[in-house]
Parts: structure tokens; C-alpha cells; sequence
């Protein structure tokens, strides 16, 4: 439903920050854009919404170009980071406004106004100004503002940034709520990971203007394509060093704490690569297990209600998070091997390697002559 | 004990002070009321004599009074309207676009604001006199419109720095093209800074003498006219269509600025 | 594509800012322009601008008279802000941190006389302070003095004219600063044991700075100009330059030498302008 091919956004010659984006959304669907600060994500969305031009590339909507249209010629509408409600008109008069401008019948527009802000649970609001709203009402407004158009795509700017944790938690399961009843393909913009994995359909991560990777919640989070998105994503403990031998999927790495083993197809040896092991996966025994020769000193524990972290710290340095559910066993002082089941560590190309091919006289590994 | 008399006293002395201010800012202004109801023939009509409204009713036989009066409307009126326009224009403007040679407008914007109004009253008798522009009305308005844009700017710009203009982008996102939404949203909401300006416009162009006193050739404004016949006695009608301009000023802010007080709430 | 767009902006951005621009230039920057060449100058028997370079208007200047003039209405224009300051601080103070719900009304109240004719309100002073004008008639009348106290034409009804009517650009920055002032600061300082008086010292003085610097320049500028306070009020015992220049353009016919005053009067205004942006003094809060 929406195309967006080879986009990129260039500022002042030489800031790339969007870079060469190809992301096909899918009619019906809720995506969001994920990143932090910088990213690309609120700019690849005011791309959309009209509000940027690309340097290059097209975006497409239900097959027609839309990049060289005005704002007001698409029919795609935005919901505002700070809900941008016109402060000298009602709230009627806001809701109603495009349809105002599109010359609708007076008695047709109060109809849509009135069943509208039913459905954003806002009945009887219609005679009060934006600043006798709170920030949840100024939120439902600025919705019902934009989905009254029936556009075809609605776009989300980091909408419940500036509410509270409850509030925002409420304001998350009601949108997604909306979109499924209404169907309209919803595009969202976030920083917020938890809010991302809630709510979405498909996520796609971006990091400096760069797309790494798109999938569902399940995908993004268990099978991380990169470096940036495992770690990105919930917690993670990285392991990064190069693989030592390939036994078919099984993998031997070795990492500047000792060797670990993962799981994983297409690898070769001496290859670089990062391992990616969530905290409620690792593992931890009082001997050494076969094929995992890392040691590591408990130094703390973190209790977080319903969930306990113990954090314990390897030889160079590093720390390790292990996490279990309240009332499990969790290690709470001294020594432990670490390892865990091979499948559930995710074993990522690291770019790293691209570098490096390109250098050739640089020496790998713990200072071995090769 | 001592402590509380010790703030009562601050306190009613504070309350003292702030209301002999107030006394000496609005003493001349009770005079010239007072006085105008003074019927005394006498110059320089400065003894109580009784009370008349004899000034108020000859002061519409005053024929060259009231012309310089009515002078002085259509030339405020003018010039709030034309600086406004101009001024609001130009505040939204220079917001919005980024264009070499800004530095250089705001500084000349400040001129007319800083510098003592005699040079800028000079300075514009100097060119109307190389152009040949005529002294008068014209020259009156244009000279007012020249002092008048900068305070329509600067007001307008104090309520730009507030402003979200995110609004004009929700405003093109729902279909509005951007003339309607200039004037559907833009307009509205610096409505407050737009007639902020226009009122101070309004009022500086009623109560200018230093400029107008260069600029209006054999044209009479009010305020010029006060000033002549402080030269020759100030005839008691003056006193009262000064009364009234004072009380209409007065009754003018008053009311636009419980508007606009209202408003916000 | 992209072309398209910015062509669009530049002709709104044009037809926006251009008249402004224009007009700024053709009244203000071009009169300025000509007033300075004008500066040099001379006239011939008819009266008539003749413009052949001469440095004679500027040597005039320094006519012992004049000098004079210029230390009167320096020391006119320097007591007149001192008062508007020592007189409009304390206020300034009072309203800008009242808990009164009549504050907006009493801000107000000083702001209106402002809005109101100047000339009007200064004849206003000279009908009380006259001869037989109303203060000497109730002085007399309750026999506090016999003959009329002779406060008219002076140096100092001249400066009560000017404060008068400059009082109100005192107290608009003044109040503004004031009101920034966040109660956390005097607390704090309350906290760490400073009396009110140090803490007055230290602490709001140094933060209201930037209203003392623009209430100042608004109130001495203006002031070196304003001569019909000095004719009505003064009768010609208190001159400023700005009557040198009045008479220069009217009466004396000497446009030139009107120039030349201007100028220099123009480069102490910009002078006082640096000064003020060097003390941290910010452009923006000198308009109303």
C-alpha cells in the first residue's frame, strides 16, 4: 500500500539522513518506525506526510506517486508530537476542520464529528477549547482530527511522548484498538522499544538514517539481524570475536574471555561476528560445560518487581546480565561458567568484517602470530 | 508581637508609596479634566471659578480645532491600517524565511525605535523637501507609517516566539492549501500580537508632536494645535477636547486590554 | 521537484518582506543618509543647501554656547534617569511581586498615561505649577507660603516634565525583569542566611541588571530630544540639543548646521546602544 523506494534525504550536501530507504507497508497494518534521536524515522514520516521532499527515490501510495504532492493533496493524515490543536477554535471546530475545507454538508460533518469523538471516548467535548484539555484529551482530539478524513494512511509522531506512564500504557492499547476496528494502515513513530513491541505488527529499526531491519515483534526481538538491533532491542549480552571452526550449524567462536558456541548457517571461518544472548536465556553452572570456557564473578543483583537480574562481571571487564522470573534460582555470589543452549544465541555478521577484509595487514586475535 | 507591627508598617508604607506614584502620574490628567470644567474667563484659566460645560458645547463651534482633529483621526486611521498590513506582513515574514540581508532590515527597524524622535523628524523633513513629496496630509501619514511598522513588528514577532507552527502544518495536512491557511490559523492566532500592534500604532500617530511638528507643513493635528496655543494661552476648549481624547484613550486601552485578557482564558 | 518549491518560497518571502524593506530603506536609511551629507554642508545668501564639502557646521559646534548646551542637557538627561530609576524601582518591585489579583490593573494604571497625549499632560504640570497655578493657590490659601513659589521655568521643571513622561520606559523593563525573577532565588538566599538588604544587593539587583540597562537607555536617549518639555516647562532657561536643533530647522533656517547637530546627536545614541550591548544588554527588549 505504501511503496517507499531508494529514498534518500540529504541536508546541506553531505548529511545523509535518511539513506537509501526501501520499506514496503503493508495495507492494514500497524508499523512502526523505531530508532533513537536522529535516526531518520520522524523525517522518513514528514516525507510521507508532505512536510519533506526527498532528495531522491519515489513513495508511493495504492500505486500512485505522492513524493512531489502538497501536504493538503495527499490523503494521508498526521497526528502531531504536540497534537498541534488549533488553540483559537473549538473542538468541534477542529475535528471538523477538514472536512470544512473539503466542503462538506453542515449537517454531514456535524454527524462524523459527533460519532467520531465517540468512538476517541470524547462525547460532549465539542463546545470546550484546547486549553482546557489535558494532555490524554489533547491526544484524542488531535486523532479524531486526523481519522474523521478517513485517510487511507495515518501517521503517528511520537504521539504519547508527553503523557505519564499510565496514561501512555492505556493511550497505547486504545490506538491499537482503533486501528485494528478501523483497518486503516497506521505509521508510527517511536523511540520507545516497549511501546514498539506492544503495538505493532511489523517493526522497522532504523539507526543513523540507515534501515536494519524490518520484521514483527517476535523477529526483531529473538533474531536480530545486527549488532545495533540485538542490542537495541530489550536487554542483550554481546559477545563479539571471530569464529575459530564451523562444524555444520555448529559454531565455535572465540571471544577475548574464552570460546563460546552458537548455532548458525552460512559462517566461515575467521569470520568476525557478535553473539547475542538475552539475560533470561544465559545460563550458568559451577562446572565448566563443553565448549564454553568463559568465567565470570557475581557483583550484584537488581530486583525489578516481578523479574530479578543478577549482574556478574568477566575477566576484562565486561558485564554479564542474567534474569530469571521472581522465585527462581538465580546465582548470588562467586564463580560461575556461563553457557547456553546454541539455539538461543543469535549469531550476527558483524560489520565490522567488512573493514576489516578491506585491511589485510592488520593481525587477528589475542596477539597470535599467524 | 513587634515583628507584626514592625510588617504592618512596611507594608502600609509600601502601599503609600506605590499610591503617591500613582498620584503624581495621573495629577496632570485630573487637571486638565478638572479644568475643563473650570468657567473661569481669565487667562490663564488656572483659579477655580465654577463649574461649566459651557467649553464642551463651544468646542464644536471651534472650527479649526476640529479640523485638526479630524485630521488626526484620518491620519491614525490610515496609518494603523497600512503599518498594520505592512508590519504584520512583513513580522511573518522575516519568521518564516531565511534570506541574507535580515540582519540589515531588523537594524533599521530599531532606528526609528532608539533614536530620539527629533532626528527622525528632521531626517523625513529633509527628504520630503528633496522629493517634493507635499507637506501635509501625505507627508503626515507617511511620516507616521515610518514610526508606527517597527512597534506593529516588534509586537507581532513577541507573539511568534510562542507559537507552535506546527499548527500550519496540521492545517495543510487536512487539505487547507496555504493561503487558507494564513488565513484560517495564521491570522487568528496572532490576532492578539497583530492588534497589540495596531492599537500602539493607533495611539502613537493620536499623540505625536515631535515628528508631526516637522513633517505637516500648514496641516493642523490635534496635538500641534495644543502646542500653538500653549504658545498663546491654551483657550479653555482645548482643555475640554483634551479631556475627552484623555478619557477616550483612557476608555480604548482599557477595553481592548480586558479583551484580550479575556481571551486567553 | 525541489526547484519548484523554493522558487515558491522566494516570491512569498518577497512579497512579504519587501514592502517593509523598501519602505525602511526610502524613509528611514535614505533620509539618514542625506542628513549626514547635509552635515557638510553650506547654505548661500538665499538660505539654499549649497553641497560643496565643508567642515564648517561641525567647528560650529564647538560654540561655547553650545557646549554649554550639550553639558545641560547631558546632566538634564542623567538626573532624569536617575530619578526614573531610584522613583520606579521600588515600584516596579511593589507590582511586578504582588499577590494582589488587581496586579494586571495595576500594571496597567502606570502603562495608560502612556498611551495618552504627552503634550496635553505636560500642560497639565505647567497649569498646577504656575504662578497662579493650583499648587500656589492651595499653599497660599492655607497659608503654608505668601507670595508664589516660582517653580516654573527652570532646570528643574524641566526635569520633572521629563521624568514625567519617561517614567513609564523605566518601569515597562523594570517590571518585565523583575517579574522573571524566580521567588525560588530569594528563598534560597534566605536559606543561606542573607538579610534582606544583601540579599537585595546580591542577588535581585544583579538579576534584574538587564531591566536597570534598558529602562535606562529608554529613558536617557529620548530624553536628549525631547524639547517641547524643555519650551513649555523650562521657557527656554533649560535647552537641550534638541532645541539647538529645532531652531536650526525652523527659525534659524540653518539646515545644515541642524545637520551636523544630529548627527552628533546620533552617534551618542549609538554610542550609548554599544555600551548598553557591551554590558549584556539584549537589542531585543528595547522595543515596547
Amino acid at each position: 500500500m505504501v511503496e517507499i523506494s531508494g529514498v534518500n534525504k540529504v541536508f546541506d550536501d553531505d548529511n545523509y539522513v535518511v539513506k537509501d530507504m526501501n520499506l514496503d507497508i503493508y495495507e492494514g497494518e500497524f508499523l512502526t518506525l523505531l530508532g533513537s534521536s536522529g535516526c531518520g524515522k520522524t523525517t522518513t514520516l514528514r516525507m510521507v506526510a508532505g512536510f519533506e521532499e526527498p532528495t531522491c527515490g519515489s513513495i508511493r501510495v495504492n500505486g500512485i506517486s505522492i513524493e512531489n504532492q502538497e501536504p493538503y493533496e495527499r490523503n494521508v493524515n498526521t497526528v502531531f508530537q504536540s497534537y498541534a490543536l488549533f488553540p483559537h477554535m473549538t473542538i468541534y471546530d477542529n475535528v471538523a476542520y477538514g472536512l470544512k475545507i473539503k466542503k462538506v454538508k453542515k449537517d454531514v460533518i456535524k454527524e462524523s464529528v459527533t460519532r467520531i469523538l465517540d468512538m476517541v471516548q470524547l462525547g460532549g467535548f465539542e463546545k470546550r477549547y484546547p486549553s482546557q484539555l489535558s494532555g490524554g484529551q489533547k491526544q484524542r482530539v488531535a486523532i479524531a482530527r486526523a481519522l474523521i478524513n478517513q485517510p487511507q494512511v495515518l501517521l503517528l509522531d511520537e504521539p504519547l511522548g508527553a503523557l505519564d506512564l499510565k496514561l501512555r500504557k492505556q493511550m497505547q492499547l486504545e490506538l491499537k484498538q482503533l486501528q485494528k476496528k478501523l483497518n486503516i494502515t497506521f505509521i508510527y513513530v517511536t523511540h520507545d522499544q516497549e511501546e514498539a513491541l506492544t503495538m505493532s505488527d511489523r517493526i522497522a529499526v532504523m539507526n543513523s538514517g540507515v534501515l536494519e531491519q524490518v520484521g514483527t515483534p517476535t523477529e526483531i526481538y529473538e533474531k536480530p539481524a545486527s549488532k545495533f538491533v540485538a542490542t537495541f532491542i530489550g536487554e542483550t549480552n554481546l559477545f563479539e570475536g571471530y569464529v575459530q571452526e564451523v562444524r555444520d550449524r555448529d559454531v565455535m567462536i572465540t571471544v577475548e574471555s574464552g570460546t563460546i558456541r552458537a548455532a548458525g548457517e552460512g559462517f566461515k571461518e575467521k569470520e568476525l561476528v557478535a553473539v547475542s544472548v538475552r539475560p533470561e536465556r544465559m545460563k550458568y553452572s559451577d562446572v565448566p560445560v563443553e565448549g564454553f570456557t568463559i568465567e565470570a564473578v557475581v557483583s550484584g543483583q537488581v530486583y525489578v518487581g516481578s523479574v530479578l537480574k543478577t549482574i556478574a562481571v568477566l575477566p576484562n571487564g565486561n558485564q554479564i546480565k542474567i534474569e530469571r522470573l521472581a522465585g527462581q534460582v538465580i546465582p548470588e555470589k562467586g564463580k560461575i561458567y556461563l553457557y547456553w543452549d546454541q539455539d538461543d544465541a543469535k549469531l550476527i555478521h558483524s560489520i565490522d568484517q567488512e573493514f576489516f577484509d578491506k585491511v589485510d595487514n592488520v593481525r587477528m586475535g589475542g596477539g597470535k602470530a599467524s | 508581637m513587634k515583628n507584626q507591627s514592625k510588617k504592618k508598617i512596611g507594608k502600609a508604607s509600601n502601599t503609600l508609596y506605590c499610591l503617591l506614584i500613582y498620584l503624581f502620574l495621573f495629577l496632570p490628567i485630573a487637571v486638565i479634566v478638572v479644568n475643563s470644567f473650570n468657567a473661569t474667563t481669565a487667562k490663564p484659566y488656572l483659579s477655580w471659578k465654577g463649574f461649566t460645560l459651557d467649553w464642551y458645547i463651544r468646542l464644536f463651534d471651534n472650527a479649526a480645532l476640529l479640523s485638526s482633529f479630524g485630521n488626526t483621526m484620518i491620519i491614525a486611521a490610515v496609518n494603523t491600517l497600512l503599518a498594520t498590513c505592512i508590519g504584520t506582513l512583513a513580522a511573518v515574514g522575516m519568521y518564516k524565511y531565511k534570506f541574507r540581508g535580515k540582519t540589515v532590515i531588523d537594524a533599521l527597524l530599531y532606528i526609528p525605535v532608539v533614536i530620539p524622535e527629533i532626528v527622525m523628524g528632521i531626517s523625513l523633513l529633509t527628504l520630503f523637501s528633496k522629493t517634493s513629496i507635499p507637506r501635509g496630509m501625505l507627508s503626515l501619514i507617511l511620516a507616521h507609517i515610518t514610526f508606527s511598522i517597527p512597534f506593529v513588528i516588534f509586537n507581532v514577532r513577541a507573539r511568534l516566539a510562542g507559537y507552535d507552527n506546527s499548527v500550519e502544518e496540521a492545517s495543510l495536512d487536512l487539505g487547507a492549501n496555504r493561503m487558507q491557511t494564513f488565513f484560517r490559523i495564521t491570522l487568528p492566532v496572532l490576532a492578539p500580537g497583530i492588534g497589540g500592534g495596531a492599537l500602539l500604532a493607533f495611539t502613537l500617530s493620536l499623540d505625536d508632536v515631535i515628528i508631526s511638528y516637522f513633517t505637516n507643513g500648514q496641516t493642523m493635528t490635534f496635538p500641534l494645535k495644543v502646542m500653538e496655543s500653549i504658545k498663546s494661552g491654551v483657550s479653555p476648549d482645548i482643555n475640554a477636547l483634551s479631556a475627552l481624547i484623555l478619557i477616550g484613550t483612557i476608555l480604548l486601552v482599557v477595553l481592548t486590554q480586558r479583551t484580550s485578557m479575556n481571551k486567553k482564558g | 521537484m525541489i526547484g519548484k518549491k523554493m522558487k515558491a518560497s522566494s516570491v512569498s518571502a518577497a512579497v512579504m518582506v519587501g514592502p517593509v524593506t523598501l519602505w525602511l530603506v526610502f524613509f528611514v536609511a535614505v533620509p539618514l543618509l542625506y542628513v549626514f551629507v547635509m552635515s557638510f554642508c553650506s547654505l548661500d545668501q538665499n538660505y539654499n543647501v549649497v553641497f560643496h564639502f565643508t567642515m564648517e557646521n561641525y567647528a560650529r559646534l564647538f560654540d561655547i554656547n553650545y557646549l554649554e548646551i550639550y553639558v545641560q542637557s547631558l546632566v538634564i538627561a542623567f538626573l532624569t534617569t536617575v530619578i526614573c530609576l531610584v522613583l520606579a524601582y521600588p515600584f516596579s518591585f511593589l507590582i511586578a511581586r504582588t499577590t494582589s489579583r488587581y496586579k494586571a490593573v495595576l500594571y496597567m494604571l502606570v502603562i495608560i498615561p502612556f498611551w495618552t497625549n504627552s503634550l496635553i499632560r505636560i500642560y497639565g504640570w505647567r497649569t498646577f505649577l504656575g504662578a497662579n497655578g493650583w499648587l500656589n493657590h492651595v499653599l497660599i490659601s492655607a497659608g503654608i507660603v505668601d507670595t508664589p513659589l516660582d517653580l516654573l521655568f527652570s532646570k528643574g521643571a524641566t526635569i520633572l516634565g521629563m521624568v514625567y513622561c519617561l517614567f513609564p520606559y523605566m518601569v515597562m523593563p523594570l517590571y518585565t525583569a523583575i517579574e522573571k525573577l524566580d521567588r525560588n532565588l530569594l528563598e534560597a538566599s534566605a536559606d543561606l542566611g542573607a538579610r534582606k538588604v544583601t540579599t537585595y544587593r546580591k542577588i535581585v539587583i544583579p538579576l534584574t541588571a538587564s531591566g536597570i540597562f534598558s529602562g535606562s537607555i529608554m529613558v536617557f536617549i529620548p530624553c536628549l530630544g525631547l524639547f517641547f518639555v524643555s519650551d513649555i516647562l523650562g521657557g527656554g532657561n533649560s535647552d537641550i540639543i534638541g532645541n539647538l536643533i529645532e531652531r536650526q530647522f525652523q527659525s534659524g533656517n540653518n539646515w545644515p548646521l541642524g545637520s551636523a547637530l544630529s548627527i552628533i546627536l546620533i552617534a551618542v545614541t549609538l554610542l550609548l546602544v554599544k555600551l548598553y550591548q557591551k554590558c549584556g544588554g539584549d537589542l531585543e527588549s528595547l522595543g515596547v
